[in-house]
């Protein structure tokens, strides 16, 4: 992004539903263009911050604010924004086009006008042509479409999309998330969109807010949040993570030595440990699977290895993710590799090197 | 098609067939009673088996039938318009605002079926007399200055009194049809721009059509040919057409007679009834799917 121009400002953004809190003070600041997740498991509170952007819960405290207005007292009819719901929410007793321009007609727009744009937000979701059709007449995909479409010939400053993809199967999950984001990079409408599939989030965000209970975790770009993840809970949430048990062994000139229980000591720079934690502190490191690597020719080589023994794997076609024991370690960490030509999978049981690389390690309080 | 039934159709022949005979003996057999009836003549004592169309001459040709037919229909369809004008406001009460305890309203609905219909009748002669409890009460709080006469024996009283007793028919379809609407819509219609007012002509009110057309058609049916109500809160004025067919099969001793006003009264409510059902369809377009 070139401009970073704020779009939406959540200031500690609380709600309460009698005695349950379900949003506990969320700041943050989305910017215009940018293609924005709140991610994390059902109940976290999401869908609720989304549906108060949208208007149609009001905060209990905290303010929120579109485009440098602030959002109090506002009806959710008066907002600059816009919403693909869940279920889609099409109007069953209208056609398509009918669907697509309902909030024209509210606008009293000359009906030349509303077919003009009905026909050009169709066009842009690729339903040229379906506009007489009933809403009982569609697939789910289509469905979508004309939820979408329905947004965005609004032309608002912000699309709302509620779990938009969760109803789709797998294959047309994936188009949609391409499509999607194509759309949201050629229109610079800010999107935000409120999942719990991580990889759904990972794919298709500019940013991403990893939520639980009420609260933000971590606030970062995909790629900050996979290499990054502030606490073990998001390190988890995010793809898979394996913990081993870590303790400060001494500080030097060179950076912090740490004796990490089944991999041994290794001292890490001083950057590598992260902003505000204090290295006494540090109890656990984090391992991505993919960061580790199992040695199976003696001429493979690694920065660091370690003696350890095949507990079992799982063959995924592209991908095994073996479970490999470590010494000095309670659960079997695991380790993806990919299946190249002329490599046979590891039995279990067998002896094999683990190598592995100081800069993958990420370190937890 | 294949020949014979299979096992699944032999299950569900067996499973209705013995409700269907049932209905067959209890409905369509007094039904082809009466249509049969409407073409013999009474005389005095006996029944003249010939066939004849004299009976519906006299229906059609004599003004008090029409009159008869005529005023029943009016006050129906009045009844049928109040009741579901009134039931609207409650059913979408129940729906969209009663949070707790849906089922106890609609338990609390159903209230009045507890006494019998005679007696609820009679409750209205009680409350509208001449020295009932309405203009007794009005006379004290000093609002009239004589009772008042315009609210019992005439079409007013039958009107308000199938009004009340019909209620609970109007309200229990419109507030399934208006349950039935997705949430999520309405906000959907607010998300784009509407205010309440136009959300509820734009949505609410046309996927509740299909409540509507089922209220109006379970209410218009047995009004017409209600023949309690007119007879003990009427009068004269507020007579229906069921009377004057009770009047044939009894008093009168012309059975044909009643059963050829019976018949065409039947006829008319059918084609009213079609015809609702029609437009309703029409109105409520894709819905009623």
């Amino acid at each position: 992004m070139s401009t970073t121009k704020p779009i939406i400002e959540l200031r500690d953004v609380r709600k309460s539903f009698g005695a349950f809190e379900a949003l506990k003070g969320i700041n943050a600041v989305i910017n215009e263009g940018e293609f924005f997740s709140l991610l994390g498991p059902s109940g976290c509170g999401k869908t609720t911050l989304l549906r108060m952007i949208a208007g149609f819960e009001p905060p209990t405290a905290g303010d929120i604010s579109i485009d440098g207005k602030s959002m109090d007292g506002i009806a959710a009819n008066a907002r600059p924004t816009n919403m693909v719901f869940q279920s889609y929410a099409i109007f069953p007793h209208l056609s398509v086009a009918d669907n697509v321009g309902y909030g024209l007609k509210t606008k009293k727009l000359p009906k030349a006008d509303i077919k003009r744009e009905v026909d050009g937000a169709l066009a842009m979701v690729d339903l040229v042509g379906y506009g007489d059709r009933g809403a009982h007449e569609l697939s789910g995909g289509q469905r979508q479409r004309v939820a979408l479409a329905r947004a965005l010939v609004m032309r608002p400053k912000v699309i709302l999309l509620d779990e938009p993809l969760s109803a789709l199967d797998k294959k047309l999950r994936d188009q949609m998330q391409f499509e999607l984001r194509e759309l949201q990079k050629s229109l610079g409408i800010t999107f935000i969109l409120v999942t719990h599939d991580q990889e759904e989030a990972l794919i298709m965000s500019d940013r991403i807010a990893v939520m639980f209970e009420g609260e933000i975790a971590q606030l970062a770009t995909p790629e900050e949040l996979y290499r990054r993840p502030a606490t073990q809970r998001v390190a988890s949430f995010i793809g898979v993570m394996n913990f081993l048990e870590a303790k400060l062994e001494s500080s030097s000139d060179q950076g912090v030595t740490l004796d990490i229980a089944a991999l041994g000591n290794v001292t890490l720079p001083y950057q590598a440990v992260p902003q505000g934690m204090n290295p006494a502190q540090i109890a656990k490191v984090g391992i991505r699977p993919e960061m580790l690597t199992l040695l199976f020719d003696p001429t493979d080589k690694a920065e660091n290895e370690v003696q350890a023994e095949v507990v079992s794997s799982d063959y995924y076609g592209d991908m095994t993710y073996y479970s490999v024991s470590l010494p000095n370690q309670k659960d079997p960490v695991i380790i993806s590799m990919r299946n190249t030509a002329g490599r046979s999978i590891a039995a279990p049981g067998s002896p094999v090197r683990v190598g592995w690389g100081v800069e993958s390690v990420v370190l937890f309080e | 098609m294949a020949r014979g039934l299979s096992r699944e159709d032999k299950q569900g022949l067996t499973l209705i067939g013995l409700p269907f005979g049932y209905a067959l003996i209890m409905l369509a057999a007094p039904l082809a009673m009466v249509v049969t009836f409407s073409f013999w003549t009474q005389n005095y004592l006996d029944i003249d088996r010939t066939l004849t169309l004299e009976n519906y001459r006299a229906v059609f040709s004599q003004p008090i039938y029409q009159t008869l037919l005529w005023r029943s229909l009016r006050i129906s369809l009045i009844v049928t318009v109040v009741t579901v004008v009134l039931a609207f406001p409650i059913a979408y009460y129940l729906s969209f605002h009663v949070k707790k305890n849906k089922a106890l309203w609609l338990f609390l609905i159903t209230v009045p079926f507890w006494t019998s219909y005679l007696l609820r009748v009679f409750l209205w002669k009680v409350i509208l007399g001449y020295n009932g409890v309405l203009n007794t009460a009005l006379l004290k709080a000093g609002i009239i200055e004589e009772p008042l006469t315009f609210i019992l024996y005439n079409a007013n009283a039958v009107v308000l009194t199938l009004a009340h007793a019909w209620a609970p028919f109007a309200i229990l379809p419109i507030f399934v049809a208006l349950e039935k609407i997705d949430r999520s819509l309405l906000e959907a219609a607010e998300d784009l721009g509407d205010g309440p007012f136009r959300r509820f002509w734009r949505v609410t009110f046309p996927l509740a059509i299909p409540g509507v057309v089922a209220a109006t058609l379970i209410v218009l049916i047995p009004t017409v040919g209600d023949f309690i109500t007119p007879k003990l809160v009427g009068g004269t004025d507020g007579l229906m057409v069921a009377n004057m067919i009770q009047i044939q099969f009894g008093k009168a001793n012309n059975a044909p007679l009643g059963a050829a006003l019976a018949v065409t009264s039947m006829v008319v409510v059918a084609i009213i009834s079609v015809g609702i059902y029609l437009v309703g369809r029409k109105i409520g377009g894709r819905v009623a799917r």
